[in-house]
């Protein structure tokens, strides 16, 4: 056995350093992926949610109801976002998935308060995501009090804050348990679709070029649509499967309640998998190898996964980070997911969610057609 | 078949990659029916040439037709009725023989598909071995294939690049015999070689250097175009003959086949000048003949080597 050359390690050393040099791609990633990753951790995700946005339905309009209401926004657990006037409007709003709460303090609340006849005021938490909400929802009573303190001073201080002269009412909507299954089940469907069927397109192209056939399919009469469609197809069956799987085990596994419409979900799965496929067909026209083809895949994930609202409450989050959040395909399929499984929502309340992943299939599909290459220039 | 009479018509065919041009003003006219030989040395620019003949390449300068259809705006007409043949093994290895043909009869929306595929197993031989993967076939085989599956579609050009490199002498032979047939039968064959000696079995000759064609002649005429002439000496010493040869002026090149030498140049008389001082050395025997194609593709390179870098 000879000495360990250094010579040798050397060699090594510097062509991995030239290889690295010239593998562009690969060195922004490297680069590109710890700062994605602390900007998104460090800023974007939030686990204790403040400032979520709820729609107040405030019958009274008292002084009593100004300050229950002014509390609660104090507190920098609810932003009044909407102030619908009927109830329907309301619950359309958090079927949508556009508020956290409903917050409804009924007629003559000020007048049943001063009568000591502890009048009720009703919040409704969407509990799909328990997380979001239970922070809220742990210290309402608290938010309640602190609120009608100030005026139950004086001439109103026969009536004690202590104990609560009010009852609040909880309802947890669509999860009363609060199991968290029921908001990451329906969810991982979507994260699953996206890293699989990304991941199986985004090398169909890169294979060809890399193993020297793109040359003999450039040579044929094929049309990029043709291309694109027939390198799609295929994998939607699989991406069928995996659906049926997660279904089946959300039934019988999880004892997840399907509580919306089969045939809305299945045009909503679908449209999410052709989505992600023709994302990985836009990425294997960019990318020249395999490799490259990957790491966008992978570039792209993170995201999905971290701004999409799948972990973390996406109404919690920083403005911006909602902006970047409502650009990818999995923030929709998350809500169309829980609006049609755990709300039961129809096709119009999910409206919202279906027509931005028709935009984002349009523009990826616009992309990859300008990018497909039909020469090997 | 098509009715144009010249197959392949392009003038000033340009591409520039980075500052370098690869293909530098190029002419190419090929009639119905020839086997058009396209000789050069590596990187001098065939394979680019080829390429954007079929569509695959888009030209920087120069302008065309293929089959009749314009080579830049057609392409997509002129692929239908071209067979091109990559240098390199370009069907799918992990996909049988018959499912790489049956691939390429559907791209190309062959009618009656399997009685061709069919026939093109029979007459590769593979019809016994269609269920084997085509990356598990032998270099020889692999291009058999390829060339059967070019085929499919019953075009009028075919475009082969190095379509013999690493095939053995009997295959080659049998491959050129295939040639022949088709050009016989009216398609029109365009192949790019290494070898000097499968130049002679095309009609026409076209050699290529540094992207430019420095020759374009019936291979017939070839010899005489340039005007080369030869002495050719048998004996001991030829090392050393060599060196008092090389740089002698009448002298172009200087070239060993076997145990003999090859003295070539373009001045009858200035050669002979040359080389008659050395008529007096012992065990050499001298004699003039008329130079072959190796002698006229040796001058061709050596005359074009300083453009090399």
């Amino acid at each position: 056995m000879s000495m360990i050359s250094f010579a040798r390690i050397k060699a090594v050393l510097l062509k991995e350093f030239v290889q690295m040099r010239r593998d562009r791609m690969t060195f922004a990633m490297m680069i590109g992926i710890p700062i994605m990753q602390l900007v998104m951790f460090g800023f974007a995700i939030n686990s204790d949610p403040r400032h979520l946005p709820t729609a107040l339905i405030d019958r009274d309009h008292s002084t009593f109801s100004r300050s229950v209401i002014a509390a609660a926004e104090n507190s920098t657990f609810m932003d009044i976002a909407y102030r619908p006037t009927h109830e329907e409007d309301a619950e359309t709003l958090m079927r949508e998935g556009k508020i956290n709460f409903i917050f409804i303090i009924p007629e003559n609340f000020a007048r049943d308060l001063v009568r000591e006849e502890n009048p009720q005021i009703l919040v409704v938490a969407d509990a799909t995501d328990p997380s979001a909400t239970s922070g809220a929802v742990n210290s309402m009573n608290e938010i309640v009090r602190s609120g009608l303190q100030r005026d139950l001073s004086g001439a109103l201080s026969n009536i004690s804050a202590k104990p609560l002269p009010v009852d609040v009412v909880l309802h947890k909507r669509y999860n009363p348990a609060g199991i968290t299954q029921y908001n990451i089940i329906p969810g991982l469907l979507g994260i699953i679709i996206a890293m699989t069927m990304t991941m199986i397109t985004a090398v169909a192209i890169t294979r060809e070029k890399e193993r020297g056939t793109m040359e003999n399919l450039l040579a044929m009469p094929i049309r990029p649509m043709e291309m694109m469609v027939g390198k799609i197809a295929p994998y939607v069956i699989i991406g069928y499967v995996q659906t049926v799987v997660v279904m089946l085990a959300a039934e019988f596994a999880f004892d997840i309640p399907i509580v919306g419409s089969l045939s809305l979900l299945f045009w909503a799965v679908t449209l999410y998998i052709i989505v992600n496929l023709m994302i990985g067909f836009l990425f294997s026209s960019i990318a020249q190898t395999q490799m490259q083809a990957l790491q966008m895949t992978f570039f792209l994930l993170m995201p999905q996964i971290l701004l999409s609202g799948f972990l973390f409450p996406f109404l919690g989050m920083p403005r911006w980070a909602q902006y970047i959040g409502e650009a990818l395909p999995a923030t929709h399929f998350m809500r169309l997911m829980r609006g049609i499984m755990l709300k039961g929502a129809g096709a119009m309340d999910l409206m919202s969610s279906f027509w931005p992943l028709l935009l984002i299939m349009l523009v990826v599909g616009i992309a990859a057609m300008v990018r497909y290459q039909e020469t090997l220039d | 078949m098509i009715e144009v009479e010249t197959v392949i018509d392009v003038k000033g065919l340009t591409k520039i990659y980075g500052d370098k041009k690869v293909v530098d003003d190029f002419d190419l006219k090929v009639p119905r029916g020839a086997v058009y030989g396209f000789l050069g040395p590596n990187g001098s620019g065939k394979t680019t040439t080829i390429r954007m003949v079929c569509g695959l390449l888009t030209p920087n300068a120069g302008s065309g037709t293929c089959l009749g259809w314009d080579v830049i705006n057609e392409s997509e007409k002129i692929k239908t009725k071209v067979g091109y043949m990559t240098q390199k093994f370009s069907l799918w290895e992990d996909l049988t023989i018959r499912e790489n043909l049956e691939f390429v009869a559907r791209m190309y929306e062959v009618d009656d598909r399997k009685n061709r595929v069919d026939e093109a197993l029979d007459g590769l031989g593979l019809s016994g071995r269609s269920h084997q993967l085509a990356g598990s076939l032998s270099g020889g085989w692999k291009q058999r294939l390829a060339l059967a599956s070019c085929m499919l579609h019953d075009p009028d050009l075919l475009l082969l690049d190095e379509p013999t490199a690493g095939v053995d002498p009997k295959a080659r032979r049998e491959f050129w015999d295939t040639i022949h047939e088709l050009a016989d039968n009216g398609v029109t064959i365009l192949v790019s070689t290494h070898y000097m000696d499968e130049a002679v079995q095309c009609d026409y000759i076209a050699y290529i250097a540094y992207g430019k064609k420095l020759i374009d002649a019936p291979s017939g005429e070839l010899v005489d175009r340039v005007g080369l002439h030869t002495w050719r000496v048998e004996g001991k010493g030829l090392s050393q003959l060599t060196k008092d040869l090389e740089g002698v002026p009448g002298i172009e090149h200087v070239a060993r086949f076997g145990t003999a030498l090859h003295i070539s140049g373009l001045d009858k008389g200035a050669l002979r000048a040359a080389v008659s001082p050395f008529f007096e050395w012992d065990n050499l025997s001298w004699s003039e003949r008329k130079p072959g194609l190796e002698e006229v593709f040796i001058h061709l390179m050596s005359s074009t080597e300083d453009n090399f870098q």
